[in-house]
């Protein structure tokens, strides 16, 4: 790496760049040593010269190793009969067993089709909410207004879900506020927070509580960065609010909502596991079993680690297949995704 | 169309000063939609929070009276609070929650910052094997292996199993690492020139320059490390060890008989005591809000539009 290959790249990353926050030139690029320049520095002599910074990257790379990469090599119980006293190293081989065990069991099957179906609430419900806010917040003219309102919005999001949890009990719980109150008018208290029928929407109506706000953020970002003057010459051309919407502002966001999509899509079979070992107890495990709450209560409480670890890593390929399938789409469409955007 | 558009009186646009002259007057029916999908999404997330502190400073009478909850305490006694603290089980798990989140924070933030220093500028390999690195961490290595890792390291029932696995996070990492490259090398050049060496260069230049960018990081981790409640699920066992979000997880959520434990005589706990609990973990979140707000929406947007 000198620095005459670097420079070359930086031209176009810094066109690429939609609206760099920093402002970022071509010229002030990442500060290249000037002895950089100097051609043909032998490996150990550029090993010397960056001796201090590759210390630096000492502690990070040691927690990546420790907490990252070797746990994910442990998957490899997934493949073992494994037993803790054993270790990985003396258990036995099993193959594919723990998957064929796994799709045979029909708790992992459901929790597995109910992972998905939640998982499908989350993404035609969850996802255009904070689209919604946003496009409110962004027509907002009073800036006070808006203020005092994104400071309530992004809120929730700092809250635990325990926290989360405790407010929603307390709020619509068997006796929490709104069944007192149903109570006291001498109606049926409604059971939101038991009832496994209902939880498909109460877990949305949560995760919308907590994040919709947050999520806005960067809507409104991506709104600030769309040319006011478009707007203008639409309004000049005769294009009523709507048409303006549908013909500028959606475009305009256009990648920013294939982008989010893709991460929401990557991560969509998590669905939300806090959320569900906080309530599994209330609901039960019909509704609320997830391939997450599955490899906790397999492998941890139930201490069956191969078959935990086998429910954890088909979730993982799943996962790691939508994002891949997600991002090809998005090629498809000409939106950069994720990769084209990591390759920068 | 362009008549109607330009023949605004002057009186419209001094009552709205800011409304763009192309943009047409906003129907009433428009607003009244906007402001009550504002005004209806405020209110859900003020009254909760108004309830739950009201009714940990009710007393007992109006809690009777009112079945349970009250929404202002006529009264305002802080009677909860001081049967709370009498036990010793919210002490210490605020206490173990303040240590972890105070060496969480400072562990993480060295990793975090000498991290994101050492790969802002090209050493011996450059950006491809960092971007590699950063797109495996899009993915988790999963719940059973780091759970066996944490086994492994003898770390159950350590606060560290509470600590490390916290200490570096794949975004923050890439907030602050925007961050630095974004500081013009000809600053490092000439701190070199005048014979500084890396780590002096790091702590004179780079960070002073990168405070508001630190701090933002830091909240972030300190609000991560305060509300974490699973890894204290997975790791710890003994009860004096519990941070505040799992004491809260079983005595207020779960409502188990929780209350001897906290070395509470009086079951059923009154709503007020358990109330209690909840703002005690709420109220350091609240004090640091405003310092959160004022912040990270650039951060996030830095590193949302940087990835």
């Amino acid at each position: 790496m000198n620095s005459t290959t670097e420079q070359a790249p930086a031209l176009p990353e810094a066109r690429r760049v939609p609206a760099p926050a920093g402002g970022k030139s071509p010229g002030s690029g990442p500060g290249k040593r000037k002895r950089n320049k100097v051609p043909q520095q032998s490996f150990r002599s550029r090993l010397r010269r960056d001796k201090q910074m590759l210390l630096m990257m000492v502690p990070g790379v040691a927690f990546l190793l420790l907490f990252f990469y070797i746990p994910i090599l442990g998957n490899v119980i997934a493949f073992q009969d494994y037993q803790p006293y054993l270790g990985i190293g003396d258990s036995l081989w099993v193959g594919w067993q723990n998957f064929v065990d796994l799709f045979g069991n029909p708790d992992f099957i459901h929790a597995f089709w109910n992972t998905l179906y939640l998982a499908a609430w989350q993404l035609v419900f969850l996802f255009p909410v904070p689209l919604v806010l946003a496009l409110i917040v962004d027509s907002l003219i009073s800036t006070r207004v808006r203020r005092i309102f994104q400071s309530i919005a992004y809120l929730p999001h700092f809250l635990s879900w325990v926290l989360v949890i405790a407010f929603f009990q307390q709020m619509l719980g068997g006796a929490g506020f709104v069944n007192n109150l149903l109570r006291d008018w001498g109606m049926d208290p409604i059971p939101f927070m038991t009832n496994p029928e209902t939880f498909p929407v109460m877990v949305v109506v949560q995760m919308i509580w907590k994040d919709a706000g947050w999520a806005m953020i960067i809507f409104l970002a991506a709104l600030a960065s769309i040319d006011a003057s478009l707007y203008e010459a639409a309004a000049a051309d005769g294009a009523g609010r709507w048409r303006r919407m549908w013909h500028i502002t959606l475009p305009g966001l256009r990648p920013v909502i294939v982008l989010l999509l893709i991460l929401r899509i990557g991560d969509i079979l998590s669905v939300g596991f806090e959320q569900f070992i906080l309530q599994r107890d209330a609901v039960g495990a019909g509704a609320a079993e997830v391939l997450d709450t599955f490899t906790y209560y397999t492998g941890v409480v139930g201490g069956g680690w191969s078959s935990g670890a086998a429910a954890g890593l088909a979730k993982g390929v799943v996962s790691a297949l939508l994002i891949y399938g997600a991002n090809k789409l998005a090629h498809r469409f000409g939106e950069d995704g994720i990769f084209a955007k990591q390759a920068r | 169309m362009a008549t109607t558009l330009f023949t605004k009186k002057p009186r419209e646009l001094s009552y709205n000063p800011k409304r763009p002259v192309w943009k047409e007057k906003p129907s009433a029916l428009y607003q009244t939609v906007k402001a009550v999908v504002l005004i209806v999404f405020s209110l859900s997330i003020l009254t909760p929070i108004l309830l739950v502190v009201s009714t940990s400073l009710a007393d007992t009478e109006q809690l009777v009276k009112a079945g349970g909850f009250v929404l202002w305490p006529e009264r305002p006694t802080l009677e909860a609070y001081a049967t709370i603290f009498k036990g010793p089980m919210v002490l210490q798990s605020l206490g173990v929650s303040m240590l972890v989140t105070a060496v969480g924070t400072i562990l993480a933030l060295f990793v975090t910052i000498t991290m994101a220093y050492a790969t802002s500028r090209s050493v011996l390999f450059g950006r491809p094997v960092i971007l590699a690195v950063l797109f495996t961490l899009l993915f988790a290595p999963g719940l059973i292996p780091s759970f066996l890792m944490i086994r492994q390291l003898g770390l159950l029932d350590s606060l560290w199993s509470l600590i490390l696995p916290g200490i570096f996070g794949a975004f923050n990492f890439v907030v602050m690492r925007s961050f630095f490259m974004n500081i013009p090398g000809e600053l490092i050049e000439s701190a070199r020139i005048d014979g500084a060496n890396d780590w002096q260069i790091l702590w004179r230049i780079v960070m002073p320059l990168s405070k508001a960018v630190i701090a933002v990081v830091g909240l972030f981790y300190a609000v991560g490390f305060w509300n974490s409640f699973f890894n204290a699920l997975l790791y710890i066992n003994d009860h004096s060890k519990w941070p505040i979000q799992l004491l809260l997880r079983n005595f207020v959520v779960q409502g188990s008989g929780a209350a001897d434990q906290l070395g509470i005589t009086t079951t059923p706990p009154p709503q007020s005591i358990q109330m209690a609990v909840v703002v005690v973990a709420l109220v350091p979140i609240l004090m640091v809000y405003p310092f959160l707000q004022k912040h990270f929406a650039k951060g996030v947007i830095t590193g949302a539009v940087k990835g």
